[in-house]
């Protein structure tokens, strides 16, 4: 019929590119869709404006003011004449006592900063998968180098500590190749015991060889300190963790049973209980005449109370793995100590990193209430000698804005990190 | 082939305790278990004579003596000639009163602070951020000795409200905020008030009858009736007209400058002031995070949806989007209660008195019964988050998506 | 029949004798009676929920059964540990959602068995797994991830991963069901080439084709019993039970 459209088309040559309509005034339209696009939005706007306006005419030329070189408060009012300004010597004076606590000695401090920026260098293979993994030996060695700058003493001491591990890892790995996984266990600890044992008599003969000055525990203090309990109560708490984890979601009741006891317990109590067993009550449960210094018992409590959150988040990652998985180690015969350590572990561990570091984050921030049992640690300092001392009574906004600022800095670069890492794990090729 | 059945009993040997899989777990946990007994029984054994060596004992007798100390901040009945046990009490209840506080307005602010981090208003979304970013990344003892700190500093004394050249003035003339806390009107209860209370509790039942009455309208014939202002009004007006009715049964003895000080009215001190802010605005945080991530888990797909069909962005908010927000949002937000109860114990580092300042601080110094003190302390929070976390799970069966 | 057909030798490798199981109250297997000759091939299909992956999956002990027993290769499935590991590590099983290990690299995740339960040294373990990467013409991926391959080449990478164990029977659970279809035809002729060398093969699946051209025998299962089993050509073309002409008729008809 002729009155029938033609429906065959073939285009011949494809439609270039071109550039969309230009904007009218790009910037106005911005502000006008995006700020003032109804009438609450505006409102809001205004209000959001004149809110931060104030606090920035508040605050600016008080810091801006500052004084930086006098001695005392009262010298600090008497060069300002009145004026608002802050009074920012009581930093310049006391940063080092609010950094490392006001026992630690001065001609000392090189060693706990070279142990920190070490540390950057220790974890960073750990948090960044792109580094070279030859880095990790590095990252091995860490804990043991920094035990030596930090509590000095001499070298030989963590020195006889990780060949005590190093033993204890060989023996486990030749006997469990021959008999057995709980042999290989029970081999190891007899390994690493006796090295330790023998080492004893060693680092007692020879405990000037390659040392440094011994500072002990209870002269250390400041933000070093919530360093230090934060680091060392997070990476002691993970092994354990992983065991109460496991022992969670077994199937054995009674062990199911005891692991889930212990988590619910330490997850109902506040931290600060737990520091006041650690203050007054703890000393009972060694044998009498044990003199635990206080900062170890600290250590020992912190880390049992992280050790049951990372253990909730380490079970939420197990739960996350595929059935198929387990299914799939069974399938080829490997067996449990097998499949969890070669299979199921590194994939569990993999997607629990950013619940386990929001747990180190909440750690660190709380390792401030050891302060409430009157160890000096920042807070402890600024409530403590540095606010009861004559030159400096009555101060509060500098010190306090200080420490903002330090735990501000670790904790927003903690949690970026955070969330860079889920970024790249929900894009990771799964 | 062999006919061997699986129940058979094949002989029995001591290797069948670690080889078969009937045996094995009972073996493990029998081992574990005699292991963990092994464990408490040496801790306890170390416990029993590092206490005879100190020469004390374990004995619960100390609740009943005389406590000796004042509290500051009493809700209910106390002085210091009454027992341990009752200042415990005095304190467990300022935990949950400031526990209370908190909660509520840690919600509140978290919301609207989620919500408006959500909005499309560039300046309004990005001031929220810095809220949620500065406070989350601050250790929460920190904000709590800062504003103590400043209300102590920045709040007038009492003596500047009197004369009249006054310095500061009361808030309508019921409300001072001064450095020792804040003084408000305390509510006195006359005779037949309780009629005005039961109206008031009525009348928010009314409110929710009206609301399904006006729903059921509409699945029925079809006709929507206005809700919000007959709303408002039946949870207004008839409290109003019975108070007036009964002639003010419900008095208001407000705060007076009588010499140095304030009288009557409710002491609110700076303390409980400083610590409930705190808590609010930290956790508050917190909760503005877990609003912000449980209205953007709802896939955008569901708004699409609703909007495909025609409901306007009011209604698919209410309908759809928030019901399965409030799934997601839930769960974290009543952990954040837990929280707040768990940080609520940092009151010690303000003075405030509530149960680990009197049990773990005072009643526990002045009579040294650490391990006993300590005991009760923790049982007390654990009873606590325990039914918390029972009411989470009642929520979540409750709530659960049904799926094949 | 073709020539894979033809090479079934008369020693029994599974013995299957009155096996029943149970999921809590649910009798989800009924009186399972079944002899597997060495070489044959054998499909099981059925309904979805008739039981036929679990009747496999008591077969390698990944589920257990509450009565009744089961011989693998003279073995007998009890509860005793040693038995099911040997029963494991003589029989090979690919799975649905191929189940590769995403961590470890594709050679890596075949010789993770052979080093770690068969004491295999890690040069001759991985000699091994060439030699079958080969087998399943996909030596080249060897390096790369399990993410990084196609749905039909990880379910090749998990035959040739079962296959280093050098297992004497193979068990597969509906191995093409989530596969592309244009990537069913690589796996299959996988399996094919399998039987030809003469694998013992149990066999979960919906593709009729395969059946024809490889089985022995098919079996057909129904609420977890066996309904009806007979060689290939028979079943397809005359089916006696009314349940097999119902399911063939909703599988062959579109």
């Amino acid at each position: 019929m002729s009155d029938t459209p033609n429906l065959g088309f073939v285009r011949d040559e494809p439609i270039p590119p071109s550039p969309p309509p230009v904007q009218q005034a790009g910037a106005v339209k911005w502000v006008r869709e995006n700020l003032f696009s109804n009438w609450i939005n505006s409102i809001l706007t205004i209000l959001s404006i004149y809110f931060v306006a104030k606090i920035i005419l508040a605050s600016t030329p008080w810091m801006w003011n500052g004084v930086w070189t006098t001695s005392s408060l009262r010298e600090c009012r008497e060069v300002l004449q009145g004026t608002s300004g802050a009074c920012w010597s009581v930093l310049t004076e006391r940063w080092n006592q609010m950094l490392f606590g006001f026992q630690y000695p001065v001609e000392a401090y090189w060693r706990p900063t070279l142990a920190f920026v070490l540390l950057l260098v220790c974890i960073a293979p750990v948090l960044f998968q792109k580094l070279p993994r030859k880095m990790l030996i590095f990252s091995a060695i860490y804990p043991f180098l920094a035990f030596w700058l930090i509590w000095g003493g001499t070298l030989l001491t963590p020195v006889i500590v990780g060949l005590s591990l190093i033993a204890g890892y060989m023996a486990f790995v030749k006997t469990e190749r021959l008999i057995g996984f709980a042999t290989g266990l029970l081999s190891g600890v007899v390994a690493v015991a006796l090295v330790l044992y023998l080492g004893s008599f060693v680092t007692a003969a020879l405990s000037g060889f390659i040392a440094l000055e011994p500072v002990a525990s209870r002269d250390m203090g400041g933000f070093m300190l919530n360093l230090i309990l934060g680091t060392v109560c997070v990476s002691l708490s993970i092994p354990l963790g992983i065991v109460l984890a496991l022992g969670r979601q077994s199937n054995m009741p009674i062990i199911k049973g005891i692991c889930v006891v212990f988590i619910e317990f330490i997850r109902g109590v506040p931290l600060i209980t737990l520091l006041f067993v650690a203050n007054v009550v703890l000393s009972y449960f060694f044998p009498p005449g044990t003199n635990l210094d206080l900062i170890l018992r600290v250590i020992i409590m912190i880390t049992l109370f992280s050790a049951a959150y990372i253990a909730e988040v380490i079970r939420g990652g197990l739960a996350a793995l595929p059935r198929g998985q387990y299914e799939a180690a069974d399938s080829l015969g490997l067996d449990y100590p097998q499949a969890m350590r070669l299979i199921i572990l590194p994939q569990a561990l993999k997607i629990s990193i950013p619940g386990i570091v929001n747990v180190a984050v909440g750690l660190f921030k709380d390792t401030t209430l050891v302060s409430v049992i009157s160890m000096f640690d920042l807070v402890g300092m600024i409530r403590g000698p540095i606010s009861s001392s004559t030159a400096w009574t009555g101060i509060y906004w500098e010190l306090y804005l200080f420490a903002i600022l330090l735990f501000f800095v670790v904790c927003y670069g903690i949690s970026q990190y955070s969330q860079w890492l889920e970024r790249q794990l929900r894009t990771d090729h799964h | 082939m062999s006919s061997t059945t699986h129940t058979e009993a094949s002989k029995f040997s001591l290797s069948m305790l670690i080889n078969d899989t009937r045996y094995r777990s009972t073996t493990f946990q029998v081992i574990a278990l005699i292991g963990l007994i092994f464990a408490m029984g040496y801790l306890v054994s170390n416990l029993l004579s590092n206490l005879a060596d100190a020469g004390l004992n374990i004995s619960w007798r100390f609740f009943g003596e005389t406590a000796g100390y004042d509290i500051n901040q009493m809700p209910i009945e106390y002085n210091n000639q009454m027992s341990h046990g009752r200042a415990s009490m005095v304190g467990a209840v300022n935990t949950l009163i400031v526990a209370f506080l908190a909660c509520v307005s840690a919600t509140v602010l978290g919301v609207i602070a989620g919500v408006l981090r959500l909005s499309n208003n560039w300046v309004v979304s990005k001031l929220m951020a810095i809220y949620v970013e500065a406070f989350r990344n601050v250790p929460v003892l920190i904000w709590i000795l800062i504003i103590f700190l400043v209300m102590s500093n920045v709040l007038p004394q009492p003596r500047e409200f009197r004369g009249d050249a006054a310095a500061s003035a009361m808030w309508f003339d019921m409300i001072a905020f001064t450095n020792r806390g804040v003084y408000v009107p305390r509510m006195i209860m006359g005779d037949l008030s309780w009629l005005v209370v039961a109206t008031f509790v009525l009348s928010i039942a009314g409110v929710f009858a009206f609301r399904r009455y006006a729903r059921n309208l509409l699945f029925n014939t079809g006709r929507l009736i206005p809700t919000l202002l007959p709303s408002i009004g039946i949870f207004i007006i008839p409290t109003v007209l019975v108070y007036f009715i009964l002639g003010s049964p419900i008095g208001l003895e407000s705060p007076e400058l009588k010499g140095f000080n304030f009288k009557g009215g409710l002491h609110l001190r700076l303390s409980l002031i400083a610590l409930w802010f705190a808590l609010a605005i930290y956790t508050g945080a917190f909760i503005a995070e877990n609003v912000r991530a449980g209205i953007q888990a709802i896939s955008h797909g569901q708004t699409e949806a609703a909007a495909a069909l025609g409901m306007r962005p009011g209604r698919i908010m209410s309908l759809i989007i928030l019901p399965q927000a409030l799934r997601v949002i839930v769960p974290p937000l009543i952990s954040q209660y837990l929280n707040i109860t768990k940080n609520s114990s940092l009151a010690i580092a303000v003075g405030y008195m509530d149960i680990t300042g009197t049990l773990g601080g005072i009643t526990l110094n002045q009579t040294g019964r650490a391990i006993e003190c300590i005991l009760v302390l923790m049982l007390f929070y654990l009873v606590i988050s325990l039914s918390i976390s029972a009411i989470m799970n009642v929520y979540n069966n409750a709530m659960k998506l049904k799926e094949r | 029949m073709s020539e894979a057909q033809m090479k079934v030798s008369d020693e029994i490798a599974i013995s299957i004798e009155n096996m029943n199981k149970w999921y809590g109250t649910f009798h989800v297997l009924r009186d399972i009676n079944l002899d597997v000759q060495r070489g044959e091939r054998i499909v099981i299909c059925g309904p979805s929920g008739s039981g036929k992956s679990t009747l496999i999956r008591c077969i390698n002990a990944l589920e257990e059964h509450q009565k009744g027993s089961i011989t693998v290769d003279g073995t007998l499935l009890s509860s005793d540990v040693k038995n099911i590991d040997k029963v494991r590590s003589e029989v090979g099983m690919c799975f649905q959602h191929f189940n590769l290990f995403p961590h470890l690299t594709i050679l890596e995740n075949c010789t993770l068995a052979p080093i770690w339960v068969r004491k295999t040294p890690k040069k001759e373990a991985e000699e091994t797994a060439m030699h079958f990467l080969e087998k399943v013409k996909i030596p080249e991926q060897a390096d790369k991830y399990p993410g990084q391959l196609s749905g039909g080449q990880q379910q090749r990478v998990a035959i040739a991963r079962s296959l280093c164990m050098k297992p004497r029977i193979m068990l597969f659970d509906e191995p093409t069901s989530a596969l592309d279809p244009e990537m069913i035809k690589e796996v299959l002729d996988t399996m094919i080439e399998l039987a030809e060398d003469g694998m013992t093969m149990l066999c979960v699946t919906h593709e009729m084709g395969f059946a024809r051209q490889v089985a022995n025998r098919v079996i057909f299962m129904d609420a977890g019993q066996i309904v009806e089993q007979n060689e290939p050509e028979e079943f397809f073309n005359n089916p006696q039970s009314d349940r097999t002409k119902l399911f063939l008729s909703q599988i062959l008809g579109h």
